[in-house]
């Protein structure tokens, strides 16, 4: 996050007549998502939530170039772009493949070993692009029962929009560092069963994170849930 | 031109509660620091600031090193520079180490010592190796610098305070997605101070200062509610008022005494044009939090004894307000009455009975009272009236002596003699955050001054000495401490002081007494 800082900070210098040298990161490796420090290919069909209910499990498509801005208008905007068919409603599989302007992108399943899904690691990792891009995420909450009033929580660096079953619920803009419920929904219903949350990130540049968890009346974290990346046969 | 007067005596008093006095751009600021008697600051680029007294500032030497938000701390006989540079695109990074025997550039000991280099990001692990900030923990004597900015982690690690350098390689992630860390102690807690939000952005920055507290150095820091710094957590601290935008870059200074001031920077003062400008405020203790502080500001107060919660009032004899409807204002004999030149237990304004004026009985039963059905004399009944008006100072203040008049304590009662009006001294200096100020009678140019006996009294008229100059510093607990700039004849540094309920005196300052302690209530 923060584009404009090292930018800034460089002319603050050289304004006092001291260049800072600075040079494009290094081209990234192709290492895969399980190279990361934080993002690992799931093991497992479901997962548990964590004490704190950070939701931990997720299909990530490679990131896709967008404008890089992030006030209100233009995150709201990103959200409403149509980038590849159905996105609002796909429940892919890892390995399936969106083409966007031409341009093959693949989805990858990962779980986070954090509270936050460090999409910057997911980037690099892959050897694609930090900056000015977007980040779509889904995942699959499986609620043991019918659970009323509560609400989904979110964190993102920098703006997101959040979808729970395909209604849009939160969105935070501007250039912010992820904190845990940093953007919360009006009440919602879980339904028993799958539930389908998906994210859109718009990222600047420098680090893009995000986070949620589902939060219970008196602003608990839900842990009674589980995740998966696949609808239960019917 | 009445306007445009007016319009800057409003910049001026509104731009005295934060700006600084002098040349103050800065952006990144390092902790102030004092050093062979004046103050300093460093900055993103070099950029140091200096004054000597902590309210004037003007450009300093640029260190023969400079890059991003350098860090100092003074140990033993040696300063500890820290200044970070990126040396590839963020967050590959690296803090430097430099030391100097003297900030003084003037001195023949002033050299900077290359220490090398003290922490480093590889430009893909998850911290950004940039923005150093230095703890001497007083409880352990060990030194700990904390770095990183929004790009992963804040990063603890130990130095070696008596080289300035690494003690290992050992390092311990302690919070996310914040820059400009630094870490204070107080009362058994440990505080991680960060900056959370946009910088370098203008006025458009979203700098805000947020802290969270550990009974360990290494953590876990949680907020007021309980979140984990390394979740995001911190309770706010400092955010953007008025037009002073983005406060970021903390540091604690404690001038001793027992009071504190920090020093961080605006990413914009919209009164400079939007410039990042250096800041001071007091640093005050709250429920095991700290707080920040409001610098002395201009304008009328009652000035109320913490000891007594009686206030400090010219020695005359008082005059009741104006009565409403029904009272009436005091007849002609009433205004004023014999002053007590020489203070102490003269007869306190409650106790003076006003003559009667035209309308009925001054100084029996207010405005707020009406006589009862039954006709004067009978019980009073509580009533609205219309405002009383504040009293006319030029007309209460006819029969004050013309010569010096000494101060004490009494209850305060709106009157004019107790009303007292903090006004900035032009070219007077100040003290780390705010200029000294001149106090007088409100609506006069009666001047509070220091005598060479150590006591109180009020001169005619402001002349500029320095002992009608005052430092109105805020403490920890946010009641304020008023000392006069200078003693006439003494070295000794007094502050106004409770004798008794009744008197105001100068004295040493004591830190665990209530003696010194004053409420500034504004009017």
């Amino acid at each position: 996050m923060n584009p404009l800082r090292a930018l800034c900070r460089v002319t603050v210098a050289a304004l006092a007549g001291f260049a800072l040298v600075a040079r494009a990161t290094d081209t990234p490796p192709r290492l895969g998502v399980d190279a990361s420090p934080s993002l690992k290919t799931p093991a497992s069909p479901s997962s548990t939530l964590g004490p704190k209910g950070f939701l931990s499990r997720w299909l990530l498509l490679e990131p896709i170039p967008g404008d890089g801005r992030v006030i209100d208008s233009a995150v709201q905007a990103a959200a409403k772009k149509e980038y590849f068919p159905n996105q609002f409603t796909i429940l892919p599989r890892a390995g399936d493949k969106e083409t966007v302007n031409g341009a093959d992108y693949l989805w990858h399943a990962i779980d986070t070993i954090h509270h936050n899904v460090n999409l910057y690691h997911f980037a690099y990792f892959l050897g694609k692009p930090r900056s000015n891009v977007v980040f779509w995420g889904v995942t699959i909450i499986e609620s043991p029962e019918e659970t009323s009033g509560v609400r989904l929580a979110v964190g993102s660096n920098a703006g997101s929009v959040w979808w729970v079953n395909g209604q849009e619920v939160v969105s935070i803009y501007g250039d912010r560092q992820t904190s845990i419920d940093d953007g919360v929904s009006p009440k919602l219903t879980l339904k028993k069963g799958p539930n389908i949350v998906r994210f859109l990130v718009v990222q600047n540049g420098g680090m893009v994170d995000c986070c949620a968890r589902f939060l219970d009346a008196n602003d608990q974290p839900l842990t009674q849930l589980t995740q998966t990346l696949t609808m239960p046969s019917p | 031109m009445r306007r445009r007067i007016l319009l800057a005596i409003f910049l001026a008093l509104a731009s005295t509660a934060h700006a600084l006095d002098g040349q103050i751009g800065i952006h990144d600021p390092s902790t102030l620091i004092k050093c062979d008697g004046k103050f300093y600051v460093y900055g993103t680029g070099g950029t140091p600031l200096v004054s000597d007294d902590g309210w004037s500032w003007r450009a300093g030497t640029v260190p023969p090193f400079t890059g991003l938000a350098p860090d100092v701390i003074g140990l033993g006989h040696r300063y500890y520079m820290y200044v970070a540079r990126n040396v590839g695109g963020q967050p590959k990074a690296e803090i430097t180490l430099l030391s100097n025997q003297t900030l003084d550039p003037d001195s023949p000991h002033y050299k900077w010592e290359n220490g090398g280099i003290v922490a480093s990001t590889d430009g893909v692990e998850d911290c950004n190796g940039i923005d150093p900030g230095l703890l001497l923990d007083p409880t352990t004597g060990k030194l700990w610098l904390t770095y990183g900015s929004y790009f992963g982690y804040i990063r603890l690690v130990e130095l070696d305070p008596a080289t300035g350098k690494r003690t290992d390689a050992k390092f311990m992630d302690i919070a996310i997605n914040c820059e400009a860390s630094i870490m204070i102690f107080h009362d058994g807690w440990y505080y991680l101070l960060g900056t959370h939000g946009s910088c370098c952005q203008g006025a458009n920055s979203n700098y805000n200062l947020r802290v969270g507290r550990s009974r360990h150095v290494a953590g876990p820091f949680f907020d007021h509610d309980g979140v984990d710094m390394m979740e995001g957590g911190g309770k706010l601290f400092l955010g953007s008022e008025s037009r002073l935008v983005g406060p970021g870059h903390f540091g604690r200074y404690e001038l001793g005494d027992g009071v504190e001031v920090f020093s961080y920077h605006y990413e914009a003062d919209l009164d400079r044009g939007g410039a990042s400008v250096l800041a001071i405020r007091p640093l005050l203790w709250r429920d095991g939090w700290p707080v920040a502080g409001e610098n002395a500001k201009a304008g009328t107060y009652m000035i109320e004894s913490v000891r007594t919660g009686t206030a400090l009032e010219l020695s005359v004899e008082g005059v009741p307000l104006t009565l409403g409807r029904r009272g009436g204002p005091p007849g002609p004999g009433g205004p004023g009455g014999p002053p007590s030149a020489a203070g102490g237990p003269s007869a306190s304004p409650a106790s003076v009975a006003a003559q009667p004026g035209p309308q009925g009985p001054a100084g029996s039963a207010g405005a707020a009272f009406a006589p009862g059905p039954g006709g004067p004399g009978s019980r009073p009944r509580p009533s609205n009236g219309p405002p009383i008006p504040p009293q006319d100072v030029t007309l209460v203040s006819k029969k004050w002596p013309e010569g010096n008049i000494a101060t004490r304590m009494d209850n305060y009662l709106d009157q004019a003699q107790q009303k007292w009006t903090l006004s900035p001294a032009p070219l007077a200096g100040g003290y780390p955050g705010a200029p000294y100020f001149k106090i007088t009678v409100a609506g006069t140019d009666r001047a509070l001054a220091a005598t060479a006996e150590g006591e109180l009294t009020t001169v005619p008229a402001f002349t500029g000495a320095p002992e009608q100059l005052w430092a109105v510093q805020q403490l920890t607990d946010g009641t304020y401490r008023i000392m006069p700039k200078a003693v006439p004849g003494s070295k000794a540094s007094l502050a106004l002081s409770a004798v008794g309920s009744g008197l105001a005196t100068l004295a040493k300052f004591d830190a665990n007494s209530d003696r010194q302690r004053w409420n500034l209530k504004g009017l």
